[in-house]
């Protein structure tokens, strides 16, 4: 063997080696991540994780700000959760259900808040941080994320749908929008001028969102009787309230206001048609706003279309009887199996904190669950209806609070899907599916 | 004219065993055999038999994720209400509407497709096989987003490229009714799945011996007769099994529905109940029923395939 041959077979023995020992680390490090990841834990001593909702940054930010703010007693991580708030109900359910204790904070989507207070995911709202947390929050906010009269979780900023119009259209029907109007009198208006009339027809959330305004708004309720029971929950689907609203939303959906792709249009596609050379009149939340003057900053949109841009309460059902407008926004809930709800629950202090609501509503677009925000002149100046946003907050009605909200808002869906099927038989129907499907005879 | 198929390869037996023992060779590489899989199939048993029968388990309760103290054996109560219900049926029929027609069609673009590749001169081939099998790299939600927004009335093309058929305006809105809706959802599978079937029947082709060709030619057969009645026997191994796999992936159609109607206008696939009830409504032991019955329909179609047209999936490997 010439000395060549030896030194390429030591050479070959100490590349095994070597690679022997980098294929040691290699699995010692996935091991060891592997380990962490089944362990869940959620860092250090004092860090917290936060899933929130995805949004254009806020929540990091502030996460960050609080972290710093508390001089090292916490600091927040935060872990972004699917963009659906089904997905993200369905993601947490899950994770809860298993006892993860990487979860410290979650942000919520008010729907669901009483499945996991019911099913003791969240941890008890110490009441002194109730009480400071309460005050001066608007109420519908408060009713949100209020379960069996107590507060099971803490409102961060709060959502409403108003009435969106192009002031050219509303002058040229006659309309005047000083004064509420009705969704008849929108059709009508629609009609006559041309123009379209938007709102959310496509088989998800946003049905249930319009259906409940509707209902509220003629006086009635979803859920006429609740209960923790699912079979002793009353729904108000055949109530004389319900069939209004049930002939206003086939009125609406088969009038020729609306689009041709109106039993699929959504939030956005109501915002896509509403920034068209059609567009008349539309019901959404306040996004539609910085959405068109970031389209104009772009260079996409004509500065002219927000210019156009008018609001007002959300439409009547019945000309005597005030609006229900839709309530959405999100609230914060410490996890029951956390281990840092103290902490957590300062976190939140902080997060929730009227600077804070405020950087979120001017940044993030999402207007805040505190009164006193809207009064704040740089809220003001980014949001000129940020005092109809709030009269419609303290307007607005939640969606019905149940522990069984899914099979309650699918079998909605289902039942009202197409909106230009409905009719006033459409609540029988809804109530006899539900109920079969609350007590576990059908499917959904 | 009849079918020329290859006669079966006679099985030689080792001279010194008589039939029904087995040598000491034998049995040691039997022994071999199971060292060499038994992991694998024990991390099999460990990954699918141990949740199916986890799933059969929980079908028998009425369990509620979010309020597991009220769990309760109900027996084949789920099962009941499941059958018993419309809607299982109707998304049963859905999906068997879809099924059928994504694998007739795709079985015939999949042949003319394999028969392409087969034929492509030896420089483009690589390209060609490249190009066909593209759609197959592309993920199922994304393939379903590109569709969705191709026929969406705001953001799609489509209406305004095929605007001069009949029955198509700027104003028809695919995903407003069953049928237009699942169309489109049957377009989506056929466009994304083509390539597998492709594939397997190009494997197929490939087997198909030359010289059998070469003879039929020689026997003046035409080009129609030669496909009929040498290429198409020849193949139906490699044809049955790639039947059989996409037929198997159909029944299970749930990506596409999700992202183009999520279930509207009657479009729910028996997946897709399965996932309503079990993640969405978490109720555990409805929807693990929904998929128990999922299962067995994958079962009763792979029985049917195998049994039925008599598929032997080694056939595919050429060890027959």
């Amino acid at each position: 063997m010439s000395s060549d041959s030896r030194s390429g077979a030591a050479g070959r023995a100490v590349t095994r080696r070597r690679r022997r020992s980098v294929g040691g680390a290699a699995a010692a490090a996935v091991m060891a991540s592997t380990l962490a990841a089944c362990g869940g834990d959620s860092g250090g001593g004092n860090t917290l994780t936060w899933y929130i909702n995805p949004d254009s940054g806020g929540q990091a930010e502030i996460a960050a700000r609080c972290s710093a703010e508390s001089g090292g007693a916490y600091t927040i991580e935060v872990a972004q959760l699917p963009r659906e708030s089904s997905a993200q109900r369905e993601q947490l359910v899950r994770r809860l259900a298993a006892n993860d204790t990487s979860i410290d904070l979650m942000s919520l989507d008010p729907p669901y808040i009483p499945e996991f207070a019911q099913a003791g995911f969240l941890a008890p709202v110490p009441e002194d941080v109730a009480q400071r947390v309460s005050e001066g929050v608007v109420q519908s906010s408060l009713d949100s994320a209020t379960w069996n009269d107590e507060l099971v979780a803490i409102p961060f900023w709060a959502n409403t749908q108003l009435l969106w119009y192009r002031e050219s259209v509303a002058e040229a029907a006659g309309l005047d929008m000083s004064q509420p109007v009705t969704w008849d009198q929108l059709v009508t208006a629609a009609e006559q001028q041309g123009k379209v009339l938007s709102a959310q027809g496509r088989r998800a959330e946003s049905l249930t969102v319009w259906l409940n305004a509707l209902i509220e708004s003629a006086g009635g309720s979803i859920i006429a009787e609740n209960a923790t029971d699912p079979d002793q929950i009353e729904l108000g689907l055949t109530t004389p309230e319900a069939d209004r609203a049930a002939e206003v939303m086939n009125t609406v959906a088969s009038s020729t206001a609306v689009g041709p792709a109106f039993s699929t249009s959504s939030e956005d596609t109501s915002a896509t048609e509403f920034e068209s050379p059609d567009a008349g009149f539309m019901v959404n939340w306040p996004f539609v706003w910085s959405r068109a003057l970031s389209a104009v900053e772009a260079g996409t949109l004509d500065a002219s279309v927000p210019e156009d841009y008018g609001w007002a309460l959300y439409p009547r059902v019945d000309a005597d009887q005030p609006s229900a407008p839709p309530f959405g926004g999100i609230d914060i809930a410490v996890s029951a199996v956390s281990r840092n709800v103290e902490l957590a629950y300062a976190a939140i202090e902080c997060i929730t904190n009227d600077d804070n609501q405020a950087y979120y509503m001017t940044t993030n677009g999402n207007p805040a669950s505190s009164a006193a925000v809207y009064e704040r002149p740089d809220v003001q100046e980014v949001f000129p209806m940020a005092a109809t946003i709030l009269e419609s907050l303290e307007a607005a009605a939640n969606r019905p609070q149940t522990a069984y909200y899914s099979e309650v808002s699918g079998g909605l869906q289902r039942t009202y899907h197409p909106p230009s099927s409905v009719t006033p038989e459409t609540g029988e129907a809804a109530e006899a599916l539900i109920s079969a499907v609350l007590a576990g005879d059908q499917l959904l | 004219m009849s079918t020329t198929t290859l006669p079966p390869t006679e099985k030689t037996q080792p001279v010194s065993t008589p039939q029904g023992t087995i040598s000491d060779r034998s049995r040691a590489e039997r022994k071999l055999g199971w060292l060499l899989a038994g992991p694998a199939f024990l991390v099999m048993l460990l990954v699918t038999a141990y949740p199916i029968l986890q799933a059969v388990w929980y079908s028998l309760f009425s369990y509620r994720l979010t309020d597991p103290s009220n769990r309760s054996f109900d027996g084949l109560s789920n099962y009941a209400v499941i059958l018993s219900d419309p809607l299982w049926w109707q998304a049963l029929l859905v999906t068997v509407v879809i099924t059928v027609v994504t694998v007739a069609v795709e079985l015939v673009l999949g042949f003319a497709l394999a028969l392409v590749m087969a034929k492509a001169l030896s420089s483009i081939r690589p390209v060609v096989r490249a190009a066909i099998l593209i759609p197959y790299a592309v993920i199922t939600v994304v393939s379903a987003f590109a569709w969705a927004f191709a026929f969406q009335i705001e953001t799609g093309f489509v209406n305004s490229w095929f605007g001069w058929l009949p029955g198509i305006s700027a104003e028809t809105d695919w995903f407003g009714g069953q049928a237009t809706s699942l169309l489109v959802i049957c377009l989506a599978e056929i466009w994304k799945t083509t390539p597998f079937i492709s594939l397997l029947l190009l494997a197929g082709l490939a087997q198909v011996p030359e010289v059998l060709q070469e003879a039929a030619k020689v026997d003046g057969a035409t080009w129609w007769q030669r496909m009929w009645r040498v290429t198409i026997p020849n193949m139906k191994a490699a044809i049955m099994v790639a039947l059989l796999f996409r037929t198997l992936d159909a029944f299970r159609i749930f990506d596409s529905i999700f992202i183009m109607t999520a279930g509207a206008n009657g479009t729910e696939s028996v997946s897709f109940l399965a996932y309503r009830q079990t993640i969405a409504r978490v109720e555990i032991g409805l929807g693990s029923a929904v998929s128990v019955l999922l299962f067995l329909s994958v079962v009763i179609i792979a029985f049917g395939f195998i049994k039925g047209f008599r598929v032997d999936l080694s056939q595919t490997r050429g060890d027959k």
